[in-house]
């Protein structure tokens, strides 16, 4: 098996034993950029350099018997969200283009604590809205199974490099389903952790009550090892949560006796492609093989969730991003006439088209006349759908789910549609808008060859179950292993 | 839930955005946004007479730390990414009127 289509515990293994070193390890990923990612178009900035410079001071560490981190040696990419010291962090929009955070984000100071190798920063929706990576103002990525297609968003660049074996872990950012979708349009692994399990300092904010941060690999292993270090309460997030980090790898080859999966007739609505809805149910009799049993749960304000979603991330997003003012960071524009024409000229200049309409509809939303009508009615109705998770989650352990109604959409088929592209978050945002874990992993292909994911959601705090329960399915399962065939680089 | 959207409504909005907008965005703005408006009409169809709003999905109390001095960011590295500076402060147009 060649070095990118390894595993995080392969490497580590090889690593430990001499049989390759870490910079051996980097070059190799350093490599499959250089080769492919003209054509995917993953990565907005590799640190070539640094990334080996990193790999060498593993290597040095390790030849020294120095103590190594948890993820020593191993090439990770990060979402262009999240705050790296002196690397530019963009969001995928020109109103950040010349950004050099002066901090590391809590995360990207476990990452170093932990001895990764940080290969460079990837491309995503611009301020994470959208679902297929078209919103960034620099360029598309393209899905490495079928380059006509999306990788799906908002963290498509992170799918995308991992499925490419561009990288070998990633980082992404969640809001209303921006990990899990690309990782099953991409064929990868990808967890939405529960709301306050991984701190957000240095993440840059969209919807604050929605946004979390979390782990994109080849397998539910690889996203454990990720988790488990990018867990942990950060005095620095005040919604950080200060409760123990279970040791996810330990117990991930520990089937779970006596599991109980609950199956909603809901998450099986009218535009289900019919491919996707028989993995889900391939799956659940996968369960059943293993001896769990499948419940049938109903959660009658699904239905609900776009569009309460599409009130309260929209209006949360217009109250943060009125940072961008063209005075403390970012674009300002070269004419205008006077200090509020100077705001609204710059942040016209540097928005794009999707990041503009979700600041009106928030700030419509939440204008005088319409708050109640629209912000406050859409809170109550997040009560109500958080109500029915909470209530499911007393007959099953997990809810087993399709993540996106369809496999990889083509590049430009819904980029003009906001609705209908709004629309393919149903089956991911509730995780969001109730803040509970949320795991997809491979669960098939379409008969056009493109990667179906399943999804499994679980009650807060149930990291370590679903975790266990995902590994069960991969466990039975050579999905995970399948890797796309890429195309030699013009 | 509320009458059509105007292309006046996508003005104002904007203009309390601070969001310059060329004629042809506020056109296809107009109807776009419209168009996801008449589809959240679809909360209407739910009785929450007797819910709660849930803001936050971790209902927090407030945190809070000590009050102690600590080292904050140096002024240089502060200034680093504004577009305009005189190497002391943020340097923006004239906020009163001259005249």
């Amino acid at each position: 098996m060649s070095i990118v289509d390894a595993s995080a515990s392969q490497l580590l293994s090889a690593m430990a034993s001499g049989k390759l070193s870490a910079v051996d390890v980097a070059r190799a990923f350093l490599d499959q950029i250089e080769t492919h990612d003209g054509k995917i178009g993953a990565f907005l900035h590799v640190d070539h350099d640094g990334a080996l410079k990193q790999a060498a001071l593993v290597d040095e560490k390790r030849r020294t018997v120095q103590p190594l981190g948890k993820l020593a040696g191993l090439p990770m990419a990060i979402k262009d969200v999240v705050c790296t010291r002196g690397m530019p962090t963009t969001c995928g929009s020109r109103i950040l283009q010349r950004f050099l955070p002066p901090y590391d984000a809590e995360v990207v100071r476990r990452f170093r604590e932990a001895d990764a190798v940080i290969l460079g920063k990837t491309n995503m929706d611009e301020f994470a809205m959208g679902s297929s990576t078209e919103n960034s103002a620099f360029k598309i990525t393209r899905n490495p199974w079928d380059t006509s297609r999306t990788p799906g968003g908002s963290s498509g660049g992170s799918a995308a490099a991992v499925a490419a074996g561009m990288a070998l872990l990633a980082v992404g950012s969640d809001t209303g389903g921006s990990i899990r979708q690309p990782a099953a349009f991409c064929g990868i692994v990808g967890m939405k952790p529960t709301y306050g399990r991984v701190s957000r300092y240095g993440l840059v904010a969209f919807a604050s009550s929605l946004d979390q941060l979390g782990p994109m690999a080849s397998d539910v292993a690889g996203v454990a090892a990720l988790l488990e270090v990018m867990a942990g309460h950060d005095a620095r997030d005040s919604t950080s949560v200060d409760r123990p980090v279970p040791e996810y790898g330990r117990t991930l080859e520990q089937p779970l006796s006596g599991l109980r999966i609950g199956l909603a007739s809901e998450h099986f609505a009218a535009g289900l492609d019919p491919e996707v809805a028989s993995a889900v149910r391939a799956a659940a009799d996968v369960y059943r093989s293993l001896g769990a049993q499948v419940i049938d749960v109903t959660l009658p304000h699904s239905k609900y969730g776009v569009a309460a979603y599409y009130l309260i991330a929209p209006s949360e997003a217009a109250s943060n991003l009125a940072r961008y003012d063209g005075v403390h960071y970012g674009h300002r524009a070269e004419k205008f006439d006077g200090l509020i024409d100077m705001y609204a000229a710059s942040r016209g200049e540097g928005f794009g088209p999707e990041v503009k309409r979700r600041i009106m509809l928030g700030n419509y939303a939440l204008s005088a006349g319409y708050y109640d009508a629209y912000y406050l009615k859409a809170l109550k109705v997040r009560r109500l759908i958080r109500n029915d998770l909470d209530r499911a989650f007393e007959t099953c352990d997990v809810l087993l789910s399709p993540v996106a109604p369809t496999p990889a959409f083509k590049v430009g088929e819904l980029v003009d549609d906001p609705l209908a592209m709004y629309l393919s978050d149903i089956y991911t945002l509730s995780a969001n808008l109730a803040g509970l874990p949320g795991i997809s992993l491979p669960g098939g292909f379409s008969s056009g060859g493109l990667p179906i994911g399943i999804q499994l959601l679980g009650p807060p705090f149930a990291e370590e179950n679903l975790l266990r329960a995902a590994r069960m399915f991969e466990r039975e399962t050579s999905w995970h292993t399948k890797r796309p065939r890429l195309g030699v680089a013009p | 839930m509320t009458a059509r959207l105007t292309r006046d409504d996508v003005a104002k909005v904007a203009l309390l955005g601070r969001l310059k907008l060329s004629a042809d965005e506020l056109e296809r703005m107009t109807s776009q946004l419209g168009r996801v408006l008449e589809y959240v009409d679809i909360l209407n169809e739910v009785d929450t007479e007797p819910v709660q709003p849930l803001a936050h999905p971790i209902e927090l109390a407030n945190v809070f730390r000590d009050d102690i001095e600590r080292e904050c960011l140096p002024r240089e590295e502060a200034l680093a990414n504004a577009p305009k500076t005189d190497g002391r402060f943020f340097v923006v147009p004239a906020i009163l009127d001259g005249n």
